[in-house]
């Protein structure tokens, strides 16, 4: 993926004046009384906690698959079935015998850029793990009237210098969460498949919630509610994608940050649940 | 010392003063004749008071109801008026109203749309066909707005936060030029300007329950008095039927018409709807007099009659004052306007949000679950500057009115929506005559440094003299005129707070303010003082004079109109040898063809 | 940005009068000594044994100027139903006639009180007493991604140079009938944005430029971008803004922190519907290389240069960006100048 045109011409100064003595106490002091650093502490805790566990996960390489058990349960941290024929699920997507490592770190990869580049954990990392700025009224780690008076980073330019103007590629990365999402929804789908016909187990609710964690993430995207119908001027003319844009992608999208976080443990459940039941530390319930 | 030649000073074809709606739409009208225009404001620029009208913009557009045309919404003006109208002006509201909406259209408003594609219209109390274009109950943020970008796109000169305190005269008495005061450097600033338009708004603040902001001190007012221009129907101030009367600190605060335009009734603490009680004889052909027929009109607006809450604005505040006073009112001293019985949740926060943030943030009252407390509270001034109907031009050559400091459009009672359209229709017009008249005039201005260096001496006296507190007089002012010229007034109340007015002008007269010129609140308001007093002179003197009851002004001891004198005259007020005085003068006749509309209506 | 705070010893404050906490003293103007006289009783941080018999309520309230200035207590009784702009009120009336507020329709509907309530940006007006910690002194800040005026007024004068670099409304032709038709789904996006009251408290709020001073020449706020949004989903307007939105206005300096939403007294979704659905136009027309194809494969329009919109701004407004403007020049070039200092024009000297 290219970035079209990375530097634009130097911009004209918006004719604005600057400097200027600003009033009430000194910027870097908070004033705020209540506990500001509470969201972003639990931010980042969520997102380290994540990211080990996904970590260990990708680390494991095995028992992600819960066939030996009898149930077509396969970890969405190893969803596609690359490197193995996960066979008891009657598909087979790879058979890459030739990759060694594990087919985690592969597969990571995408929903991981589909995360990354999220508007929402935009928000939440940069908040958390750049301090830019931590809280609202709370003094930009980059800035000089940061606590302590000096500044992380030289200068601040957001979005628009590499890496961080990388991030403008996010509905590249949700196409291909849209396959994923597909994805996703087959082992859902899979999950009700029992040795001796269609059942269903503990497992298979934790998959159907996972998948309709996922498409309520990946459908509630920012870059998909533009693309479906927010870029459009005139909504009246054209029905179905305002249809679209109002009913499903605006409602999905104003929680988005909710859905994000669910998708994230119903991944972790789904992997941990897999992994409890093939490796035979718990029995899956079936409920009929 | 102030000395003219030392003074910051500015060389312009038009002053505007005041950037509310008709101030800027009078500035983006003289500016495109080429005209050098410049607004100057009290405030920042788009924080004017217009950004409290709530409910519409009234244009018979007939968007909603074809029936509807200049016609009807001229006479719902003069009947609402009670006739007291400048009839020309009420004319070329109705006539032109429509176009300065559309204009807004094309400087990007967007108002709430009809199925086809046009402008919503709503119903309004006084209003026989729904006419308001609205957006929400937003409306005059969004005019405001608009004309507000769009002279920034024109690039129309703003100075804000700059109070004009004095106009400046030429030896032959009109008007060329102004005496301002930064607020934030404490300094003065000459405008030298061939026409001055005022369109400073309403005098809110003289009274102590309004729904005005601070900056509604009767300044325009003030101004044009002392320029020797003439006032009228000062005596007419409308009193808003719906105010909010608790929490203490939000009284005053207007909550929309739009409430009962959408199904919300007034009851009395008994759970009354006690407006059926009131309906005049005026209005009984058009007003429903049974609870089953006024619950219909909402859903089918052609076969019933409309409710009475939705009579014109003098009707419901005189009607609530009496349960009020006959003690059938509410906790706090109000009645109870009532939508959560009427209206789902989902519905009420749809149409009117910003009433249901308004209680929810300042009373904690949920306004889909329970009633709102609700009174009168000082609202609009119906009087003001006499002008020209055509021209907007007042008395005194070279000064202009538009808006609320203009006198004669609403008679003695505005009907809602009704500002503002006059603020667009006479914004306009105002602008377009002063920077005529601006550009017919050769030569640069000559301004009278002994009126400037006054002027300065007197505005700067307070910081030199030991005296009481401007807060303190204000207060008292504001209760004297909340109690003895109210809603309902009687000829010994009037003459009690004449004496005390003389009482509050000497108090006036020798405050003093701590602290130095930047930035420094009291001091203006000592300044403001001056014109709040000056408003209140003209209201006391003319509601002495006219010994009847008519819309904005009620006598308790003349209770009902007095159709043959006073409704036929007008109350103008004049500044002789320093003092208010007030005389009749006999109202414009009307045409014969617009006498005929009338005739057929009932 | 520069910040002067000097730290001077408070004048010993007599008894019953109001006190400048040490931290960080008015000096220079005698801005807070001047409010003293007949102060409430007041001692930071306590109120005091003969108030127990009332509930009173401490604000610490900022006084001072651009040479200075501190915190100072007033101690006042607690009155039912108040919000924070009627306290200051009851301070101006009672104690300190020169305190400078800015305010108007007490109603939430103007924008002219925003300040920082206990540290946090708030309509002075629409925040209730009630709803804060009264145990405590309740602190009142100016504005502080602005310069200082007085007390709590600050120089908001940045805005209204930005707002005149927005290119303006550009209506298309009008319909075959000589109307405008626009439906109500077509401008339910855009009336969103033009509930904003223009208080700024995004703009005071928004650390892009709050903590970098430096990036007020080339980032618009996000009051603007919603202003731009508003505009680019009007449904009658014609105007492509994208490449002027992204080279001119800055957006990509935002890092959609959300604050501006946070704050927001109107509840606009500034973040999610104004500001990322800019950002999107902006990658269609600079960053996407599948439409950059297809406009060029199928020979559709490319967007507009950010220098044309410019220079149709200069041309058809008066106003707006000189072509070469230091941004420690005055500004003085154009016909619209908002001045709000003695004959100053909008941009400050320094």
């Amino acid at each position: 993926m290219t970035v079209v045109e990375e530097t634009p011409g130097a911009p004209t100064p918006i004719p604005v004046e600057i400097g200027g003595v600003r009033g009430g106490p000194p910027l870097a002091k908070v004033l705020r009384r209540d506990r500001w650093w509470v969201q972003p502490g639990l931010t980042a805790l969520g997102l380290l906690g994540f990211i080990g566990y996904s970590i260990w996960a990708a680390l494991r390489n095995g028992d992600f698959y819960a066939g030996n058990m009898g149930r077509d349960y396969l970890s969405p941290l190893y969803s596609p079935c690359l490197t193995h024929s996960c066979s008891t699920a009657g598909y087979v997507w790879g058979g890459w015998s030739w990759w060694k490592i594990s087919p985690a770190w592969l597969i990571l990869v995408f929903p991981g850029a589909f995360r990354t580049t999220c508007y929402y954990y935009r928000k939440a990392y940069y908040r958390s793990f750049w301090f830019s700025p931590p809280a609202c009224a709370v003094p930009d780690a980059g800035s000089a009237a940061s606590p302590g008076g000096r500044a992380l980073r030289k200068r601040y330019s957001g979005e628009t210098r590499f890496p961080l103007v990388l991030q403008n590629v996010h509905r590249f990365t949700w196409y291909v969460a849209v396959i994923f999402a597909g994805i996703l929804t087959w082992d859902a789908i899979s999950a009700f498949r029992f040795p001796n016909g269609i059942g269903l187990g503990v497992g298979t609710l934790i998959f159907v919630a996972n998948a309709v964690f996922i498409w309520a993430y990946t459908l509630g995207c920012h870059a998909c509610r533009h693309l479906c119908g927010g870029g459009l001027k005139r909504f009246s003319q054209h029905r179905f994608r305002y249809s679209l844009w109002k009913n499903l992608l605006t409602p999905l999208n104003e929680h988005h940050q909710l859905f994000a976080w669910c998708s994230l443990f119903s991944i972790i459940v789904s992997d941990l649940y897999v992994w409890l039941v093939a490796s035979g530390t718990i029995h899956d319930p079936r409920i009929f | 010392m102030a000395k003219l030649e030392e003074m910051e000073r500015h060389e312009l074809d038009v002053l505007v003063i005041g950037a509310g709606g008709a101030g800027l739409r009078a500035a983006i009208e003289a500016g495109a004749t080429g005209a050098r225009t410049a607004v100057v404001c009290k405030s920042l620029l788009g924080k004017a008071h217009t950004v409290m009208a709530e409910g519409g913009v009234a244009a018979a557009f007939g968007n909603v109801w074809p029936e509807d045309n200049w016609q009807v919404h001229f006479r719902d003006t003069m009947r609402g008026g009670k006739m007291l109208n400048n009839w020309r002006m009420a004319q070329l509201h109705a006539q032109e109203a429509p176009e300065r909406v559309l204009e807004l259209e094309e400087w990007g408003a967007l108002f709430d749309r009809t199925e086809d594609g046009r402008i919503l219209q709503r119903d309004f109390g006084g209003h026989r066909y729904a006419r308001l274009a609205h957006i929400g109950d937003r409306t005059g943020l969004e005019l405001l707005r608009t004309v507000q970008q769009r002279s920034v796109a024109l690039g129309v000169e703003v100075f804000m936060e700059c109070k004009v305190i004095r106009l400046l005269q030429a030896p032959d008495g009109s008007v060329n030029g102004a005496l301002g005061l930064w607020r934030e450097s404490g300094k003065f600033v000459v405008f030298a300007a061939k026409s001055v338009i005022l369109a400073s708004g309403g005098v809110g603040k003289t009274w102590k329950f309004t729904s005005n902001s601070w900056e509604s001190t009767g300044d325009g007012h003030a101004l044009a008095l002392w320029a020797g221009a003439d006032m009228i129907d000062m005596e007419c101030v409308q009193f808003h039927p719906t105010g909010m009367v608790w929490p203490p600190s939000a009284r005053g605060l207007l909550v929309t018409e739009g409430v009962r335009g959408d199904g919300g009734v007034l009851r009395n603490a008994e759970g009354e709807r006690f407006m059926f009680r009131y309906i005049p004889d005026f209005y009984a052909k058009e007003t429903a007099d049974t609870i089953e027929e006024a619950d219909q009109w909402y859903d089918n607006k052609r076969d019933f009659r409309r409710p009475p809450e939705l009579l014109p604005r003098d009707e419901v505040a005189r009607s609530i004052n009496s349960e009020v006073k006959a003690g059938r009112g509410s906790p706090h001293g109000g009645v109870f306007l009532d939508i959560a019985s009427r209206r789902s949740p989902e519905v009420i926060k749809r149409r009117l949000p910003s009433m249901y943030h308004q209680f929810k943030e300042l009373a904690d009252v949920d306004i889909t679950a329970e009633p709102m407390e609700i009174g009168p509270t000082c609202h609009y001034i119906m009087g003001g500057v006499r002008v020209e109907a055509d021209s907007t031009q007042s008395t005194v050559p070279g000064l202009f009115a538009a808006g609320e400091v203009a006198g004669g459009m609403h008679g003695s009672n505005r009907l809602g929506g009704n500002s503002l359209s006059d603020l667009l229709v006479f914004g306009k017009r105002a602008g377009a005559y002063a920077a005529e008249r601006a550009l017919s005039m050769p030569g640069p201005v000559e301004l009278d440094a002994t009126q400037v260096e006054e002027a300065c001496d007197a505005a700067l006296a307070p910081f030199a003299r030991e005296g009481e507190n401007p807060y303190a007089v204000h207060q008292d002012l504001q209760e004297t005129m909340q109690s003895l010229v109210g809603i309902i007034r009687t000829e010994s109340e009037l003459l009690e707070a004449w004496s005390l007015l003389g009482t509050l002008e000497k108090r006036a007269a020798s405050v003093s303010v701590e602290g130095h010129r930047q930035f420094n609140p009291g001091w203006h308001l000592a300044l403001d003082l001056e014109s709040m007093l000056a408003v209140a002179r003209c209201t006391t003197a003319s509601a002495l004079e006219r010994k009847e009851s008519r819309g904005g002004h009620t006598r308790d001891d003349y209770p009902l109109p007095d159709p043959d004198h006073f409704g036929k005259v007008n109350m103008v007020n004049r500044l002789v040898d320093g003092e208010v005085q007030v005389h009749e003068e006999p109202l414009p006749q009307m045409p014969d063809e617009l006498r005929g509309l009338f005739e057929e209506a009932h | 940005m520069e910040r002067s705070e000097q730290q001077v010893d408070a004048a010993a404050p007599a008894p019953g009068t109001a006190t400048a906490l040490g931290t960080s003293e008015a000096t220079g103007t005698g801005a807070a000594a001047g409010t003293m006289a007949g102060a409430v009783p007041a001692v930071a941080g306590a109120t005091g044994d003969d108030a127990a018999s009332e509930r009173t309520v401490t604000m610490r309230v900022w006084r001072g100027d651009d040479e200075g200035g501190g915190l100072v207590d007033y101690t006042l009784p607690a009155l039912e139903g108040e919000v924070v702009l009627d306290v200051i009120h009851r301070i101006q009336a009672e104690t300190a006639p020169d305190l400078a507020v800015r305010w108007n329709c007490k109603a939430g509907k103007c924008g002219s009180c925003s300040a920082e309530i206990n540290g946090r940006p708030r309509l002075l007006c629409m925040t209730r007493m009630s709803a804060l910690p009264q145990d405590e002194p309740i602190t009142v800040s100016p504005m502080r991604g602005f310069p200082v005026m007085r007390d709590l007024v600050t120089d908001v004068s940045y805005n209204f140079a930005v707002a005149r670099t927005v290119p303006a409304f550009t209506p298309g032709p009008r319909e075959a009938d000589g109307t405008r038709r626009m439906f109500q789904k077509d401008v339910e996006r855009s009336q969103e944005f033009r509930k904003c009251i223009e208080c700024f408290l995004c703009q005071n709020v928004c650390h892009v430029i709050r903590d970098h001073e430096e990036n007020k020449t080339r980032f618009a706020g996000p009051r603007f971008f919603a202003r731009l949004a508003e505009l680019e989903m009007h449904p009658l307007d014609v105007l492509d803004r994208r490449r002027y939105i992204s080279e001119q206005m800055g957006i990509g300096m935002c890092n959609i922190t959300k604050c501006c939403t946070e704050v927001c007294p109107e509840g606009i979704h500034i973040t999610d519907n104004a500001i990322i659905p800019l950002k999107e136009r902006v990658v269609d027309v600079r960053y996407d290389p599948v439409l950059w194809l297809g406009r060029k494969l199928f020979g559709r329009r490319e967007p507009l240069a950010s220098s044309a919109v410019a220079s149709k701004v200069r041309s058809e407004s008066g106003a707006v960006v000189p072509d070469s403007v230091s941004p420690a020049e005055p500004l003085s070039g154009g016909t619209f100048v908002p001045q709000n200092r003695s004959g100053e024009p909008a941009g400050r000297e320094d």
